[in-house]
């Protein structure tokens, strides 16, 4: 049931990328803008097609898979987060039945119910917050019950309410059994909620590991060329950043 | 949200018999002369092509605005009507269009050569952002080239007589049109509403952008396949008995969407029986109106449509950035 990628390349964006996910937890790819964090995630959801290398689930390529498996089984969640007509909530969230072909009310109504939704459910997504909205659009991936979520910077744009509301649905995920892969700049959420942090540099992986680790002050200075430390407890940590000490590095 | 199907079924049961009675001479089992063969022969043939016209149309603008994600897109863009049109020009050039079977045919024969056109040019970048721009960059290259050509033909027509003939025939009409001629489009257009029906899904997956489209099993290339096929048989058969029809299929889709929950596969069915309304109702009123001849269908919808675009664009003008119904 893993998620992996054996030594993708992608022109310009990615480099010898090697890194396994495993189902039931929560891992965070960061990295400096233009480290190829959203190229590494659409590579994984198998929506680019990588130059050299491959992604495998479970031991099988990801790319022999036909498109109605692949959906089926990975949930894919962009950062543009468009919708192109002003469609209800509950439309929009069983949009993510389509990979399986069928209204699945069971499935939709337990994601409108898991997003706190169910009142909004006939609203058209035009008059939702950009909170409401967000978690309308996680719905409609949990609604396809997929093995794994890969969320392209889910958080951003939200307040910190929201922004912890929707951690705790995709750790609810996790619990459950599915594998998410979140990409994500706020280092701080990285740090606190995510049981693996995968840190890309140049289209290169810098780091990996627990957070503590792969996130630590001396990488946050190599890959972000800031000079930070962190504040409080593990599980609590606060980034106090005080200096750029170099300029970023460019993508292969 | 209703359900707008069975009202617009509703509406189609009393408008079809109306039509079928309506005309310069309003039709009296009683007391008109060859009732029966004027209703069989010239009445039932023209509602019934009607109705598959607009069914045609209408679902193929329901199906180009949910594949390009803009209310302004119309089965236009995609250049098979032009192409269709650039057929039908030729035959009338080359002198076959007094045939009532090559006529169509050529019509059709220019509509499949725009198709394999957009096809060959479009089909190989199909995904994402860029595929779309392309598709229509290629669809608005035709229709560009294929109005060019027809231009040409027109200007270097064989006689004045061809000439007004051609000219008469773009606007596109539904007058003495028989038997022949539904079922021929009837056949190509229901094939290709099908065709669109099946795209369906895809057009809704891409509600959500093509990443994430793509994301949920759609594949670029075999949408773009259905609904070049869906909308070149349903478009193409159209214009290949009536000439050019313009703005059912951009306004039919906004006049439906409200009706429905928005999503394009709920769209395409609503619009295709709107749209064979809206070309019923406007053929009857072209029929009775007491001019001196008959008023073009295409004239008389573009007269209603350009208005109404019009409004459409001072609406986006207003609106929340562009989204509109």
């Amino acid at each position: 049931m893993m998620l992996a990628a054996r030594d993708l390349a992608l022109a310009g964006r990615l480099a010898e990328i090697s890194a396994e996910f495993a189902p039931g937890t929560i891992t965070a790819i960061c990295g400096p803008n233009g480290a190829g964090k959203s190229s590494l995630l659409a590579c994984l959801a198998g929506l680019v097609t990588p130059d050299a290398g491959e992604v495998a689930l479970d031991g099988a390529p990801l790319a022999a898979l036909h498109p109605r498996e692949r959906a089926q089984a990975i949930g894919y969640l962009p950062q543009d987060g468009e919708i192109a007509w002003d469609v209800a909530v509950r439309s929009l969230v069983a949009l993510g039945r389509l990979p399986h072909g069928d209204a699945g009310d069971a499935q939709v109504e337990a994601a409108l119910a898991a997003l706190d939704l169910e009142a909004l459910a006939q609203r058209p997504v035009s008059t939702l917050s950009g909170g409401e909205k967000a978690r309308a659009l996680l719905a409609r991936v949990l609604a396809g019950s997929p093995r794994w979520i890969l969320a392209d910077e889910p958080l951003a744009a939200l307040d910190l309410a929201h922004q912890l509301a929707l951690l705790g649905h995709l750790r609810r995920a996790a619990d459950a059994g599915a594998g998410v892969v979140l990409v994500l700049h706020d280092l701080a959420l990285a740090m606190n909620h995510a049981d693996r942090v995968l840190v890309l540099d140049g289209g290169r992986i810098a780091a990996e590991g627990e957070g503590e680790d792969a996130l630590s002050p001396a990488i946050i200075a190599r890959v972000w060329g800031v000079d930070a430390h962190w504040l409080g407890e593990p599980g609590a940590r606060a980034l106090s950043p005080s200096r750029a000490i170099s300029p970023r590095r460019s993508a292969p | 949200m209703t359900r707008p199907v069975p009202m617009l079924l509703l509406l189609l049961a009393i408008a079809f018999p109306l039509s079928l009675l309506a005309g310069r001479v309003w039709l009296d089992f009683g007391a008109t002369p060859n009732a029966m063969v004027i209703l069989a022969e010239l009445r039932l043939p023209r509602s019934l092509l009607a109705l598959v016209i607009g069914a045609g149309l209408g679902a193929s603008g329901a199906a180009m605005q949910g594949y390009l994600r803009n209310p302004l897109a119309d089965p236009g863009l995609f250049g098979i009507a032009p192409g269709a049109a650039l057929g039908a020009v030729a035959s009338f050039w080359f002198g076959y269009a007094a045939s009532p079977i090559l006529l169509p045919l050529f019509a059709l024969a220019g509509a499949a050569g725009a198709m394999a056109l957009l096809a060959l040019i479009a089909g190989r970048t199909a995904s994402g952002t860029q595929g779309i721009a392309l598709f229509t960059l290629a669809g608005m290259m035709i229709a560009s080239l294929a109005g060019a050509l027809t231009s040409l033909m027109i200007s270097l027509a064989p006689n004045a007589f061809a000439m007004s003939e051609i000219v008469s025939w773009l606007m596109g009409a539904l007058t003495d049109r028989g038997w022949g001629d539904v079922w021929l489009a009837a056949p190509l257009t229901l094939t290709g509403i099908a065709c669109l029906m099946v795209a369906g899904r895809g057009l809704d997956a891409l509600i959500l952008g093509d990443a994430a489209a793509r994301s949920l099993g759609m594949r670029p290339a075999m949408l773009q396949a259905w609904l070049i096929a869906g909308v070149g048989l349903a478009v193409g058969s159209g214009v290949a008995v009536a000439g050019i029809v313009g703005f059912v299929g951009l306004i039919v889709p906004h006049l439906v969407r409200p009706l429905t929950d928005r999503r394009p596969s709920q769209l395409i069915v609503p619009s295709a029986l709107a749209g064979a309304l809206l070309v019923l109702v406007a053929d009857c009123i072209c029929r009775i109106l007491p001019t001196v001849t008959e008023l073009r269908l295409g004239i008389a919808l573009s007269l209603v449509g350009a208005p109404f675009f019009l409004w459409l664009l001072l609406r986006m003008r207003r609106g929340s950035g562009g989204r509109l119904a």
